[in-house]
């Protein structure tokens, strides 16, 4: 007799989508003078969830300049105590508002409900939180007497932890006294117009945040932007690199987080069921769309064939399907793009002789989806190994001594995250210290906080966010 | 004095611990403050920046092995290597940069007192810098400070001493290893602080020094794929900045930008540079029997 789950629904209810929505500007909604409109789509279901505005060059300006007014004449003559009252506001207001929020942002990315409900929210309430309380500690932060900020935030943030990175952008650029133009992404605008009817709720200052929705258009013109003075960007690397070129010259500081490909590494010594946990936290977890998914497994060679046989068990039981259903596990891909580009990279990874092996599970008719993947056989050379997927699929390497196990994790340009799985913790801080990344996990993974500095070496990007190491992204430093 | 014929300095490059010539075999005539001839350089090339960088890759996992208190012993033995030959160098700067006896011993007397201070950091950025952090869950966790990697650095043109000293110290202090382009027009000082690195017990890679021309060079080392940082305080052209700037997104460099106006040497340095150079490694670590 095998048990079923029942469908356990969330509620669409508990939202309310307008079918249109304007750009965030000086504290209103309003029309974008010369851009244009798209829709945004449920990828779960291809249903389209509203019509919102491409903010054009001079919807981009009148933003730039709301945001530099509210600088000049509002924000930054306020004392830090009455910017942290505004925060504490958002935060709170994020909480008594999560169970909607929540449902948006699966609505328009495609994540599982339990992870929108059990983590995007909590830890955006708490961003917010948190930052509060530095907005009026800034003498204390380690950055020299009375650092000041930088002015007018630029902040462009991906379509994978939509509000959540919101917070990461918004919270410490407020909290340091720079005012923001946010550009979120273009499959996943609606939460971070919900956060704007947020700011109106907290009564915060017109044109201190701002919102303009658009593509990749939208974002290069807020780059290129003459009067923005900081540039934070989170997205691929080919991008954070072509962002790092334009403002050659222009003196404007720029934060960036970037592309992963996260060695996880387990010893023969570790806890297998809670390691093999941790694996499949660190790469099914949000569907893989991780910057910092544990996406290439490391295992001791004599522990290999038990670790796999236990992994491919585990993910035979997730459950992949309606990202509304609180018992679904794995989600939907957020877009088309994406799901063809994980195809290619899986056909890819057949071709160059990996041996592909994917969770037998229903997927459903509409909408876009990938089953848990892991490629063995696989070695240094193959593009499995060196490129980053950005979805469910996992890449097994093997390796004997811990040497070769920090040679094989360091050999990668990027550097932003990385897991160690064993019971020996003078092991743990041997590894820690020599692997090349900005965070490890040991016997755990995927763990977020806003006191915890996130952000990585090498081609993942530089500066932090969170903690208070990640306020210098915001502040002049003294040089 | 009566006569004597004096030996000169051949002045060359300072790579992995020893003097070589540019690969290239070029050099250029060095002329002090008044156009006087002082000596030939060596001109350095792409090809030495190249070398210079591989000895620095090389050097560094084993800097940053060192203990802390280890590097801030190097340090402050460089200071007293400084100091022993101090009056060599006060004869340098002044010829350099055009100085009176007194203002050349001043500059002297802070480019070792800068030693003295970087040395004191070494084993303080950690506590400085780092933090314990109170997570919301059964973890402990906690951020150090780590070095960045290779640094390559454009040494001020002015200031020949003192300035090159306000560069390299704040970028190996935090582990870092660096190929610095000493003063185009003023780079004997380099080479003769290079004869004071060489005896002070700082393995060979760490401090590698190259002159000749940043608008050669730079852009070489702008585009290295493995530098991980670069420090253009020199760079006095915007053009040659920009280019840099530009070249440096090959594999994302964190670049420290030119001054916007000349730096008081003499100020209290801070922190800034120090803190530019290293970056935050956060660990994670699950509470509980």
């Amino acid at each position: 007799m095998t048990f079923e789950y029942a469908p356990a629904p969330e509620s669409r209810s508990v939202v309310d989508i307008d079918s249109h929505y304007g750009l965030f500007i000086d504290g209103a909604y309003v029309e974008p003078l010369d851009g244009a409109s798209f829709k945004t789509v449920n990828p779960a279901t291809e249903e389209a969830l509203a019509e919102v505005s491409e903010a054009g060059p001079a919807d981009v300006d009148r933003a730039v300049r709301a945001a530099r007014t509210a600088y000049k004449t509002t924000w930054s003559k306020m004392p830090g105590a009455e910017r942290a009252k505004y925060l504490y506001r958002i935060a709170r207001i994020i909480q008594e508002r999560s169970r909607e929020l929540a449902v948006l942002e699966t609505l328009d990315n495609g994540k599982p409900i339990r992870e929108s409900r059990d983590v995007d929210l909590p830890l955006t309430a708490a961003h917010f939180f948190y930052h509060a309380g530095w907005a009026d500690k800034l003498d204390y932060a380690g950055l020299g007497r009375d650092p000041r900020p930088y002015g007018v935030a630029g902040q462009i943030i991906p379509w994978n932890f939509p509000l959540l990175m919101l917070a990461w952008k918004v919270a410490p650029a407020l909290a340091t006294g720079n005012t923001v133009v946010l550009k979120p992404a273009e499959t996943t605008p609606l939460s971070a117009l919900a956060f704007a009817d947020i700011c109106q709720q907290a009564e915060l200052p017109p044109g201190v945040v701002n919102v303009i929705t658009g593509a990749s258009a939208t974002g290069r013109l807020l780059v290129e932007h003459p009067d923005v003075d900081k540039i934070a960007f989170t997205g691929s690397t080919e991008v954070g690199k072509q962002i790092q070129r334009a403002i050659a010259g222009t003196r404007k500081s720029l934060t960036l987080e970037l592309g992963g490909k996260a060695a996880n590494i387990v010893f023969d010594d570790a806890p297998l069921d809670e390691a093999v946990e941790g694996i499949v936290n660190g790469i099914f977890f949000n569907q893989g769309h991780v910057c910092c998914a544990g996406s290439r497994l490391l295992i001791q060679e004599s522990v290999v064939d038990d670790v796999l046989d236990r992994l491919k068990q585990r993910l035979s039981t997730l459950r992949l399907g309606d990202p509304m259903d609180k018992n679904t596990d794995i989600g939907a891909i957020n877009s088309a793009e994406q799901r063809a580009r994980i195809d290619e990279l899986v056909r890819s990874g057949d071709a160059e002789g990996a041996d592909r092996w994917s969770a037998p599970c229903a997927l459903p008719e509409k909408g876009w989806w990938y089953p848990p993947t892991i490629f063995t056989g696989v070695t240094q050379a193959h593009r499995v190994a060196r490129e980053e997927i950005f979805g469910p699929v996992l890449s097994v390497l093997t390796f004997r001594t811990p040497d070769e196990a920090i040679e094989k994790a360091n050999n990668s340009p990027y550097g932003l995250s990385a897991g160690v799985w064993t019971e020996k913790g003078s092991r743990i801080l041997w590894m820690a210290s020599r692997l090349r990344a900005g965070v490890v996990w040991a016997n755990t993974f995927n763990r977020f906080d806003p006191a915890a500095p996130f952000g990585g070496f090498k081609e993942s990007g530089f500066g932090r966010e969170g903690g208070r190491q990640g306020l210098a992204s915001y502040l002049k430093t003294e040089i | 004095m009566d006569g004597r014929i004096d030996v000169r300095k051949t002045y060359k490059l300072f790579v992995n611990g020893a003097f070589p010539r540019s690969e290239s075999g070029r050099t250029y005539a060095v002329t002090d403050a008044k156009g006087r001839f002082l000596a030939n350089a060596s001109l350095a090339s792409r090809k030495d920046a190249r070398d210079a960088v591989l000895a620095a890759r090389a050097a560094q996992p084993r800097w940053w092995d060192a203990t802390a208190y280890n590097r801030g012993q190097i340090l402050y033995r460089i200071a007293e290597m400084l100091e022993g030959r101090r009056a060599q160098f006060e004869d340098e700067v002044a010829k350099a940069e055009g100085l009176s006896a007194r203002r050349a011993a001043s500059a002297v007397d802070e480019s070792i007192d800068r030693w003295v201070w970087y040395a004191g950091w070494s084993d303080k950025i950690a506590q400085v810098l780092g933090s314990s952090n109170p997570v919301a869950g059964p973890y402990f966790n906690f951020s150090v400070p780590e070095p960045t990697g290779v640094v390559a650095a454009i040494a001020p043109q002015r200031s020949s001493l003192l300035g090159l000293v306000s560069v390299v110290a704040p970028i190996i202090v935090g582990g870092n290893t660096c190929v610095v382009v000493a003063a185009d027009e003023r780079p004997l000082p380099a080479i003769t602080l290079a004869e004071v690195l060489a005896t002070s017990d700082l393995p060979g890679g760490v401090v590698n020094i190259l002159t000749g021309r940043a608008a050669e060079i730079g852009p070489w080392l702008a585009s290295h794929a493995d530098v991980n940082a670069l420090d253009l305080t020199g760079v006095e052209d915007d053009g040659l900045a920009t280019e840099m700037e530009v070249a440096a997104a090959v594999n994302v460099k964190r670049v420290l930008l030119p001054p916007r106006k000349a730096p008081d040497w003499s100020a209290d340095p801070g922190m800034g540079r120090i803190r530019q150079f290293v970056e935050s490694t956060t660990v994670w670590h699950p509470i509980g029997v």
